[in-house]
C-alpha cells in the first residue's frame, strides 16, 4: 500500500461532509468511512476531526445527537442539515471544476502547447 | 440595550462551560472507546488497545481545547484568564500601574471635560424645544441690538419667521412683602413665550394679546429656579401682587425647569412684558428709533424657509427702514446665528476657542498615548525573558500579545474611569460656579450626559489599543533561543527616532505653556498697579438703581444728593463722587457724537463713537482722575445752564481737532445739541484693560439725570469697615433700596475675568504638558535604563564613576530635555504677542519669567529621571554579571 497521502488544507470538511451524507455517523464512525471510501489513501489524526466536526455543527451545516453504537456504546452521531446538503452540492461542483482542471494540466503533453 | 441583549447568550455560553466540557469529554472518550473495542477485536488485549487507541487519538486537551474555540465558546474565558493575569502583574509593578493610570486619567479627563462643554454649548445645547430652527437677527456680524419701533417693524413686516420675538435684560427691585432685593430679569415681547414655544410649568405665561400699549402688562413670570429658591416650591404663588420697582406686577405662572431664556450663559430671574418698560428700568424710551436697547430679537424660521431667504426678506425690510426713516437709520445689512450665545458675538469666540482646546486635548491624549507605549515598551523589554520562557515553552505570540493588549485596556479602562469621575466633579463645579458677585444670574452648568460617558469609552479603548500596540514589533521579533541563551541585547539605537522628536516636540510645548502661564501671570499681578486713568486704591464703588425704589423724576436728584451727603459725613472719607456709571465695571454707554461743522446729522456721518459718562463736580477728586487742562464741573452747570463737557484726551484729538486748543471748543451730540468742552481729561481704559485709546465724554449729571447711581468713595479707613458704614448709613436713608457695595479691586473681577481665565487655562494645560513630558522623559530614561543594564553594569565593573554612568544612561534623555526646553522657551516668548491682546502688559521681557521657566523645566527634568538614574546607579555589577 502507498504511504497515506496528507490531507490538503480545507479539504477536511468536505471529506466529513460527504461521508455523514450517505446517513448519520458518530465521530469515530466518520473516520472510518472516510478510511473506506478512500481506501485508507489519506491521513488524518484521528482527533483533528473534532474541531473540524465542531465548526460544522457551529456553522449550521450538521447536528447532532446522542445515540447508542452498534456495539452497545454511547456516542454522538452527525448528520447533515439541509444548509449542510447545499454545502456539500456547491463544495463537490467546485471540488470537481478544480480537480478536473488541474488534471487536465497535468496530462497535457509538451507538443499539444 | 443591543449591549444587553447580547449578555445573556454570552452568560449562558459561559456558564455552561462546565456541562459543555464534560460534553465534549465523554464522547471524545467514547471515541477512543470505540477505536479501543476495534483493536481488541483484532487480538490485542485490552489494555494494550486502550493505550493504543489514545496514541493514535493524538493530543487530547489541544484537541479539546480546539473543539471547544471552534463551537465558540472559549473567547470570554481567556479574556477572564488574561485579565487575572494582567491584574497580578500590574499589581507587581505600582510605581509604573499608577503613573500610567494617573497619565490617562489627565489625558482622559482632559477630553471629557472638554468635549462635555462643547456637548453642552455647541453640539446639543437645549434650551429651548426645537432649537435647531431657532436664530437671532444680528447687525452686520456681531451686535444683536434693536430699538422697539424697529424691532415692531421686523415682527411685523418679516414674512419668514414663526412668531419673532425680543427681549432685554434689566435689573430692577422686587419687594415681596418683606426684603426688597435686587432681582435681574429679561424684559420681553408679548408674544415671547409662544415664539418659543414654551408652555408654563405652573399658572400661565403672557401672550401677545396682553399687551395693549405701555404699561399695559403688569404680570411676571417666574424661572422655575427662583420660584424654586425664593417662593419655595408654592404653588399658591399663581395670582399673587407683588412690588416691582414699587409697581404693582401679578405673578401669572412659572416656566418649565430647562427653561432659562435664550442665553446659555444668562439665567434671569423673572420675565415681564417690555410694555412696561418704562416702569421696569427707566432710561430708554421704548418708542425711540435711534437708540438700539433691546439686547436681541429671536424667532424659529417657518418651515421650509433657508436662512438665506430670511435674510434676504430682513434686508428688504432694512431697505425700506433706511428709506422711510433716514434720520435713525444707516445702512443695515442683517445675518442669522444661534442666539445661544448671542450670535457670533460670544459665539465665534467661544466656538474657536472650544475647538481650540478640543485640538489640545486630543493631543494631549496622543501624546499620552506615545508616552505611555514607550513605558510599555520599557516593560516589555525588561519582561523580554519572560516572553522568551512562555514563547519557549509553546505558548502563541498571540496569545502573549494579547495579554499585552488586555494590561493595555485594562490601565486605559482604569485611567478613563478615573478621568471622567474627576471630569464629573468638575464639571459639578463648573456647573455651581457663578464667576462674577455682582451678577449672579451669569453661570454655565454643564451635565454630562451619556454620549459624553460614550465618548471617554471609546476614547480610554482606543488608546489602550493604541499604546499596546507599541511593543508588538519587540514581541514579534523576540528569538527565544538567543534571548534565554544571552539575556536581552543590544544597546540603544544612536539614530533620531520619530519617537525622540515627538517627546521633544511634548516638552517644547509644555515649555511653550510654561512661559506663558508665567506671563500671564505675571501681567495679571501687573494689572493691580496699573493706570487705568484713575486710582484704583483706596475707593469703594457704591451702586445702585433708583428706580428699584421707586424714584423716578426730580426725586432722583434729590435723593442722590442725600445719599452723597451722607456718605460723606461717615468718618475717613475724602471725597464722595456720583456718576451715572465708572469706567471698567462692566457696561458703558456709547453716543455717536458729530463735530460742530456737521449739519447733517445722520448716523453715517458720526465723527466718533464716545463713551459717555454723567458725573458730579467731585468725581474726578474721588476717582483720582487728573484734568489735563480747562476746568472741573460745578453744580452750576445744571438744566438751565449752557451744555458743558469734559472730554478726554482722544475725543479732543479725534472730535476737535487737537488736545490743546480744544478748550472752548463745541461738538455736537446725537440729537444735534451743541456742547462746549470746558476741560481735557487723562485718557483711560473703559471697557477692557487692553483696549486701545477710546474717546470718552463726561457730562454734568444735573444736566442729563439718570437713576443709575454709582457713588465712588475715596478714603483710606479699612474698606470692609467702610463698606459696612456706607451699607448702614445708605440703610438709614431708605431701607428699601438694594445697594451693591464693593472695592474698586473687587470692581474689576469682570474687567480681569478674561485674563484670570486665560491665566488658569494656560497653567491647567501647562501642568498636563509637564505631566505628559514627565511620563514620557521617565519611559524613555527607563527604557534606555533597562535595555544597557549589562552595559552600564560592566562599565561599573571597569570603575565608570557615577557621574559616567549616569551620563551613559541619562544623557541622551536629558539632552531632549534641554532640546526642548529652549526651543519652548523661544516659542512662548514668542506668543506671547498674541497673549498680549488678553492679558494687560504680558511681556516676555521679564527676568522672573525666564528663571522661573528654566527652574521649572529643570525640576521637571530631575523629577523624570529621579527612578531610572536610581536604578542606573544601583546596578551591583557582580550581580548582574552572575545573572547574565
Amino acid at each position: 500500500m502507498a504511504d497515506p497521502a496528507q490531507l490538503l488544507p480545507g479539504t477536511l470538511d468536505l471529506l466529513i461532509l460527504r461521508s455523514v451524507s450517505l446517513g448519520p455517523l458518530h465521530g469515530y464512525g466518520v473516520l472510518l468511512r472516510i478510511g473506506q471510501i478512500s481506501d485508507n489513501a489519506l491521513l488524518i489524526e484521528q482527533g483533528a476531526l473534532y474541531p473540524g466536526l465542531f465548526r460544522l455543527v457551529r456553522q449550521g451545516l450538521l447536528k447532532s445527537s446522542w445515540g447508542t453504537s452498534e456495539n452497545n456504546r454511547r456516542a454522538k452521531f452527525y448528520e447533515l442539515t439541509a444548509a449542510g446538503r447545499k454545502r456539500l452540492r456547491e463544495e463537490t461542483d467546485s471540488w470537481n471544476r478544480l480537480a478536473s482542471a488541474i488534471a487536465s494540466v497535468l496530462s497535457t503533453q509538451p507538443e499539444e502547447v | 440595550m443591543k449591549f444587553l441583549a447580547w449578555l445573556p447568550p454570552l452568560a449562558a455560553k459561559f456558564f455552561h462551560r462546565a456541562q459543555l466540557s464534560d460534553e465534549m469529554d465523554q464522547e471524545l472518550r467514547s471515541h477512543i472507546q470505540l477505536r479501543a473495542d476495534d483493536l481488541e477485536r483484532s487480538g490485542m488485549p485490552r489494555t494494550e488497545a486502550e493505550r493504543r487507541a489514545r496514541i493514535e487519538f493524538g493530543g487530547y486537551q489541544r484537541y479539546k481545547e480546539e473543539s471547544y474555540e471552534a463551537f465558540g465558546g472559549n473567547f470570554i474565558e481567556i479574556f477572564l484568564q488574561d485579565i487575572r493575569f494582567s491584574l497580578r502583574v500590574l499589581r507587581k509593578s505600582p510605581g509604573f500601574t499608577i503613573t500610567a493610570v494617573l497619565t490617562l486619567t489627565l489625558a482622559i479627563g482632559a477630553n471629557a471635560v472638554v468635549f462635555s462643554v462643547m456637548n453642552a454649548f455647541i453640539l446639543h445645547p437645549r434650551y429651548v424645544p426645537q432649537a435647531e430652527s431657532l436664530y437671532g437677527i444680528q447687525h452686520g456680524s456681531d451686535n444683536g441690538f434693536q430699538s422697539y419701533p424697529d424691532y415692531l417693524d421686523l415682527r411685523d413686516r418679516n414674512h419668514s419667521f414663526d412668531g419673532l420675538a425680543a427681549f432685554t435684560f434689566a435689573l430692577a427691585g422686587l419687594d415681596t412683602g418683606d426684603n426688597p432685593s435686587a432681582t435681574w430679569l429679561n424684559e420681553t415681547s408679548g408674544n415671547y413665550f409662544d415664539a418659543l414655544r414654551i408652555r408654563p410649568y405652573l399658572g400661565r405665561v403672557y401672550h401677545g394679546s396682553d399687551e395693549h400699549g405701555p404699561n399695559s402688562a403688569p404680570y411676571i413670570v417666574l424661572t422655575y429656579a427662583y420660584w424654586h429658591s425664593h417662593f419655595q416650591d408654592d404653588r399658591g404663588v399663581v395670582g399673587r401682587v407683588v412690588q416691582l420697582n414699587k409697581h404693582p406686577f401679578t405673578i401669572l405662572g412659572v416656566t418649565p425647569p430647562a427653561f432659562h431664556g435664550t442665553l446659555l450663559f444668562f439665567y434671569p430671574d423673572f420675565f415681564v412684558p417690555i410694555v412696561n418698560h418704562e416702569q421696569v428700568d427707566p432710561g430708554y424710551d421704548l418708542n425711540t428709533r435711534g437708540i438700539r436697547w433691546i439686547f436681541e430679537a429671536v424667532g424659529h424660521l417657518k418651515p421650509g424657509v433657508t436662512p438665506a431667504q430670511a435674510i434676504a426678506d430682513l434686508n428688504n425690510i432694512g431697505a425700506y427702514l433706511k428709506e422711510t426713516y433716514p434720520k435713525d437709520e444707516g445702512n443695515v445689512t442683517f445675518t442669522l446665528a444661534r442666539p445661544s450665545l448671542y450670535g457670533d458675538y460670544l459665539g465665534r469666540p467661544v466656538r474657536a476657542f472650544l475647538a481650540g482646546l478640543m485640538l489640545l486635548a486630543g493631543l494631549i491624549l496622543l501624546a499620552a498615548c506615545a508616552n505611555l507605549g514607550s513605558l510599555f515598551a520599557a516593560r516589555a523589554a525588561d519582561r523580554s525573558r519572560e516572553v522568551a520562557l512562555r514563547l519557549a515553552l509553546g505558548s502563541s505570540r498571540r496569545r502573549i500579545l494579547r495579554g499585552l493588549f488586555t494590561e493595555a485596556v485594562f490601565i486605559s479602562l482604569a485611567g478613563g474611569a478615573v478621568g471622567l469621575l474627576g471630569s464629573i466633579i468638575l464639571l459639578r463645579g463648573l456647573s455651581a460656579w457663578q464667576p462674577f458677585h455682582q451678577w449672579p444670574m451669569i453661570h454655565a452648568p454643564v451635565n454630562p450626559d451619556a454620549s459624553v460617558y460614550s465618548v471617554a469609552l471609546l476614547l480610554a479603548l482606543a488608546s489602550g489599543l493604541l499604546f499596546g500596540a507599541v511593543p508588538v514589533r519587540q514581541v514579534l521579533r523576540t528569538n527565544p533561543y538567543e534571548v534565554v541563551k544571552s539575556g536581552s541585547s543590544g544597546g540603544v539605537g544612536r539614530r533620531i527616532t520619530a519617537r525622540d522628536l515627538l517627546l521633544v516636540a511634548q516638552i517644547a510645548i509644555c515649555a511653550v505653556l510654561v512661559t506663558s502661564s508665567m506671563v500671564a501671570l505675571r501681567g495679571l499681578v501687573r494689572s493691580l498697579y496699573g493706570n487705568y486713568g484713575f486710582d484704583l486704591r483706596n475707593t469703594i464703588v457704591a451702586s445702585t438703581d433708583l428706580s428699584m425704589a421707586g424714584y423716578r423724576g426730580d426725586k432722583v436728584p434729590a435723593m442722590q444728593k442725600r445719599m452723597r451727603d451722607a456718605v460723606a459725613t461717615i468718618p475717613g472719607v475724602e471725597s464722595v463722587g456720583l456718576a451715572d456709571n465708572v469706567p471698567l465695571a462692566a457696561g458703558s454707554n456709547e453716543s455717536i457724537v458729530f463735530s460742530d461743522k456737521t449739519t447733517d446729522l445722520r448716523p453715517s456721518n458720526a465723527t466718533a463713537n464716545a463713551l459717555m459718562f454723567n458725573i458730579s463736580p467731585e468725581y474726578f477728586n474721588a476717582a483720582g482722575t487728573a484734568l489735563l487742562s480747562g476746568r472741573t464741573l460745578t453744580w452750576h452747570d445744571d438744566q438751565s445752564a449752557p451744555r458743558v463737557a469734559i472730554v478726554n484726551g482722544e475725543f479732543a484729538r479725534k472730535v476737535l481737532g487737537s488736545a490743546t486748543n480744544a478748550v472752548g471748543g463745541y461738538y455736537k451730540m446725537r440729537d444735534g445739541t451743541r456742547v462746549q468742552v470746558v476741560g481735557i481729561a487723562e485718557d483711560g481704559k473703559y471697557n477692557s484693560l487692553t483696549e486701545d485709546p477710546w474717546p470718552a465724554m463726561f457730562l454734568p449729571i444735573l444736566q442729563s439725570p439718570s437713576s443709575s447711581t454709582f457713588l465712588v468713595v475715596r478714603s483710606s479707613r479699612d474698606p470692609q469697615q467702610l463698606a459696612e458704614a456706607i451699607r448702614r448709613t445708605l440703610h438709614d436713608l431708605d431701607a428699601g433700596l438694594p445697594v451693591d457695595i464693593q472695592t474698586r479691586y473687587q470692581g474689576l473681577d469682570i474687567i480681569l475675568f478674561g485674563p484670570r481665565m486665560a491665566t488658569i487655562a494656560l497653567g491647567l494645560m501647562g501642568i498636563m504638558g509637564a505631566m505628559l513630558s514627565i511620563t514620557g522623559i521617565f519611559g524613555m530614561a527607563a527604557y534606555s535604563v533597562s535595555k544597557r543594564l549589562r552595559e552600564i553594569g560592566i562599565r561599573i565593573a571597569l570603575g565608570a564613576q557615577r557621574k559616567e554612568v549616569l551620563e551613559a544612561a541619562l544623557g541622551r534623555a536629558v539632552k531632549l530635555l534641554a532640546f526642548g526646553s529652549a526651543a519652548g522657551l523661544l516659542l512662548g516668548l514668542l506668543a506671547t504677542r498674541v497673549l498680549a491682546f488678553i492679558v494687560y502688559q504680558a511681556t516676555p521681557r521679564d527676568p522672573l519669567v525666564l528663571a522661573g521657566v528654566v527652574l521649572g523645566m529643570s525640576l521637571l527634568g530631575l523629577l523624570a529621571t529621579w527612578i531610572p538614574a536610581l536604578r542606573a546607579l544601583s546596578v551591583d555589577p557582580a550581580i548582574l554579571l552572575r545573572a547574565e
